[in-house]
């Protein structure tokens, strides 16, 4: 009966005690899980264009943010340096594209996949080699982010903190996902991703080149790694440690669907809303320490119900 | 043609035998350094190791070595890795290594069965096995000058005088947020007695190694249950994120305590200003003005044969690397004068290890005047529960916010007895001490 009580009772009577607390977390699930929908959004992109999970988009949101602190550290001023990190990203993806993928066009998924776990160490190698292993702090208030805290009264003595950084980062990631949206409906280079996504072959037949559209893909989910590195890395430090975050972006892609850019957001903020009210109400009946797993147990409850995700387009194969 | 083939052949193999093998003249003797640069651990890796580097290369450009036996060094990354760091201890075996500094709790509880067979001293100064100070359990095991229990016990005490008194401890609550691996649980045991003897709340956070930079939860957990102090066990990533985290929730930070590896300069600087009052226990000095860090600044710093960046010489956890190397230069020099040999092996260290005795004189003598308390080690102490301090973060650097004081060795060695006792039971049949005792 304890049990029950602790299970079924207890934690939304926490949640109706103290509001403020429960606003707090919400606030911070939403913060999480707009960051993991940040990196979620780097996979789908390349997703949708070649077929390929990018293994390697964790370690681009590392190289991205360490090149960033790396040249700033070097004494080039922080915009000049965000410019040059956007470029040197540029540069990967076109060496991407002509080195790793244009090779392997044609060959099965998994090649594609293991070709990325390749990049993933090459890019471990090297960015130790020419940043060194050592953590690095993100050059937040140099590159104009807000830093510091609001508190706001809620209730009888209650209070919700509001970081600044996380204020930033949750309008930003609203900004890309709003530019991404644009650029994929809107412009020309768009459509012709969204129709190398549906089909290659009908792509190329009517003169779409696939080498030029995986370019851009490589340099967008670039561009999205850079955004999700600065914006972590001013929560803690810019390390290789951060490489292990981008797997939380695992269960969003099950849930939110491997193609879906609205998944992808929606799927993030479930996972991040949904794990940080799982460990702090219903973690210590089992000693805590439940997050890491409980966003795989929420994805594969929603499995259950839809296998191609959120926002996964459904197959439907005649047998 | 075939006798030419044949020549050729053995000459290749030997010269790349010779090639792997590491240069080792007949004045010389082989140090492998297992550490760390790469991964998630290499913030608190990187220092420690270019300490530790550094002090043996300087005895060796300054006085060529010790008592003219050169030290040949050699670095093995284990990436904090259990499994490769198993492999480098195989590999240090193999080259003939003196002494095996694991640098992770991981590594060492692995390795603690093969050294007693392999005759290879294992040295985890301050960290691993705590039972392992237990010389006669433990004979080729050590971990001075302290404990993790020593540690723990440590910081109880000094929160004990923070209240006013042990009594004032009875019905506190102490969070314990640790790294949710072997070296951030080997402190629980200890805290646990200690919750029952005293009467206060002890309250767990573990940190998994995958969400070390993603710790929102803990420190939400934190906000709610409100503990009056906050303990910390973290390394690596752990700790500038935990830091910044508590500032966040605005925890009191002069009542978050960390153990003696959650103290970089790194760790603290994470959290800017806000960090201001963060604490964290301490053995060794911090700064560049011992003479001894200042020759290690003329003959290899400056010198360019240290990859330490010249601001950070002297900083926490590069002087703890120099710290780990004095131990191992000052067991050689025990060492060679307990056997009368210069060119020792790893058994003759192990006696020089059970036999340090570094006092005031000795300190003064190695330009390390006041850098740690005088530490002493014997057959049966393999750590000794030497002398501590609390550094607080200023804002910019640490200070001492404490004198020197001893743990509560009363209530660590019947634990500590006990632990091994249990550890000898689990393992059965654990070799008995065969080694003689030389003190």
């Amino acid at each position: 009966m304890d049990i029950l009580y602790s299970v079924l009772i207890d934690p939304f009577v926490q949640m109706a005690d103290m509001p403020d607390f429960l606003l707090q977390v919400l606030w911070e699930g939403f913060v999480a899980g707009v960051l993991y929908a940040l990196i979620a959004l780097g996979f789908v992109l390349i997703y949708k264009a070649s077929g390929v999970f990018n293994f390697a988009q964790g370690i681009m949101v590392v190289f991205a943010a360490l090149t960033l602190v790396g040249l700033h550290e070097k004494g080039v001023p922080a915009y000049l340096a965000l410019i040059l990190t956007i470029g040197v990203m540029g540069i990967l993806a076109l060496t991407v594209e002509r080195f790793v993928m244009r090779p392997l066009v044609n060959q099965p998924d998994i090649i594609l996949l293991m070709s990325t776990i390749g990049l993933t160490y090459f890019l471990v190698g090297f960015g130790e080699f020419v940043f060194g292993g050592e953590p690095k702090q993100m050059i937040t208030s140099q590159l104009g982010l807000p830093t510091g805290s609001s508190a706001i009264e809620i209730g009888d003595g209650g209070l919700l903190i509001l970081q600044h950084i996380d204020i930033a980062a949750a309008v930003i990631a609203i900004i890309m996902v709003a530019v991404l949206a644009v650029f994929f409906n809107k412009t020309r280079i768009g459509r012709a991703l969204r129709a190398v996504a549906d089909d290659h072959q009908a792509a190329l037949s009517v003169g779409i080149s696939l080498n030029q559209i995986w370019a851009i893909v490589w340099f967008a989910a670039g561009i999205v790694a850079l955004t999700t590195g600065i914006m972590w890395g001013a929560r803690s430090d810019v390390s290789f440690a951060l490489e292990i975050i981008a797997f939380k972006a695992l269960p969003v892609l099950i849930l939110g669907g491997f193609t879906s850019i609205p998944g992808a957001i929606v799927g993030g903020l479930i996972i991040g809303i949904g794990e940080k009210i799982g460990e702090i109400y219903w973690g210590p009946l089992v000693g805590g320490g439940i997050e890491s797993w409980l966003a795989y147990m929420i994805a594969l409850i929603f499995l259950l119900f839809r296998p191609q995700g959120l926002f996964g387009e459904r197959i439907i194969e005649r047998v | 043609m075939r006798l030419h083939t044949l020549t050729a052949g053995a000459f290749a193999l030997a010269l790349t035998a010779g090639a792997a093998l590491p240069v080792q003249a007949e004045d010389s003797v082989y140090i492998q350094l297992a550490t760390y640069r790469t991964g998630a651990f290499a913030g608190s890796g990187i220092p420690v190791a270019n300490g530790m580097f550094d002090y043996l290369t300087m005895l060796n450009e300054r006085d060529g070595g010790i008592n003219g036996v050169k030290i040949t060094l050699e670095e093995c990354e284990t990436g904090y890795d259990t499994q490769k760091g198993v492999e480098c201890y195989e590999q240090a075996k193999s080259k003939g290594t003196l002494v095996f500094n694991p640098y992770s709790t991981g590594i060492t509880l692995q390795v603690i069965p093969k050294a007693s067979v392999d005759k290879i001293p294992v040295l985890s100064m301050a960290y691993g096995l705590s039972a392992a100070a237990d010389g006669n359990t433990f004979p080729w095991v050590f971990n001075p000058p302290l404990t993790y229990w020593d540690g723990a016990s440590g910081i109880i005490k000094y929160i004990g005088e923070q209240e006013g008194g042990m009594d004032k401890l009875a019905g506190k609550k102490i969070g314990y947020i640790f790294l949710d691996a072997g070296y951030g649980r080997e402190a629980i045991p200890l805290l646990e007695s200690m919750a029952a003897e005293y009467g206060f709340e002890m309250v767990q956070y573990p940190v998994p190694g995958k969400e070390m930079q993603n710790q929102a939860s803990q420190w939400l957990n934190v906000r709610r249950d409100k503990p009056d102090y906050m303990v910390m066990w973290g390394w690596g990533a752990m700790n500038p994120t935990a830091v910044k985290e508590a500032t966040k929730i605005r925890y009191p930070m002069d009542k978050f305590i960390g153990v003696w590896w959650s103290g970089g300069e790194d760790d603290a600087r994470a959290g800017g200003m806000d960090a201001k009052g963060y604490k964290t226990l301490n053995f060794n000095g911090v700064g560049a003005d011992y003479p001894a860090i200042q020759d290690i600044k003329k003959y290899v710093v400056d010198a360019g044969k240290s990859q330490v960046e010249p601001a950070k010489l002297g900083e926490n956890l590069y002087n703890r690397g120099v710290m780990n190397a004095v131990l191992m230069a000052e067991a050689i020099r025990v060492a060679q004068e307990k056997t009368g040999k210069t060119v020792i092996n790893s058994e003759d260290m192990r006696l020089g290890l059970e036999n340090l005795n570094i006092d005031e004189a000795r300190l003064e003598a190695i330009g390390l005047t006041g850098f740690m308390a005088p530490m002493k080690t014997s057959c049966e102490a393999h750590s000794g529960h030497h002398a501590m301090y609390v550094q607080q973060w200023n804002g910019e650097a640490w200070e001492k916010a404490s004198d020197w004081f001893e743990p509560m060795t009363d209530k660590v060695k019947p634990l500590l007895a006990a632990a091994a006792e249990e550890y000898k039971t689990s393992n059965a049949p654990w070799p008995a001490r065969t080694e003689p005792c030389a003190n």
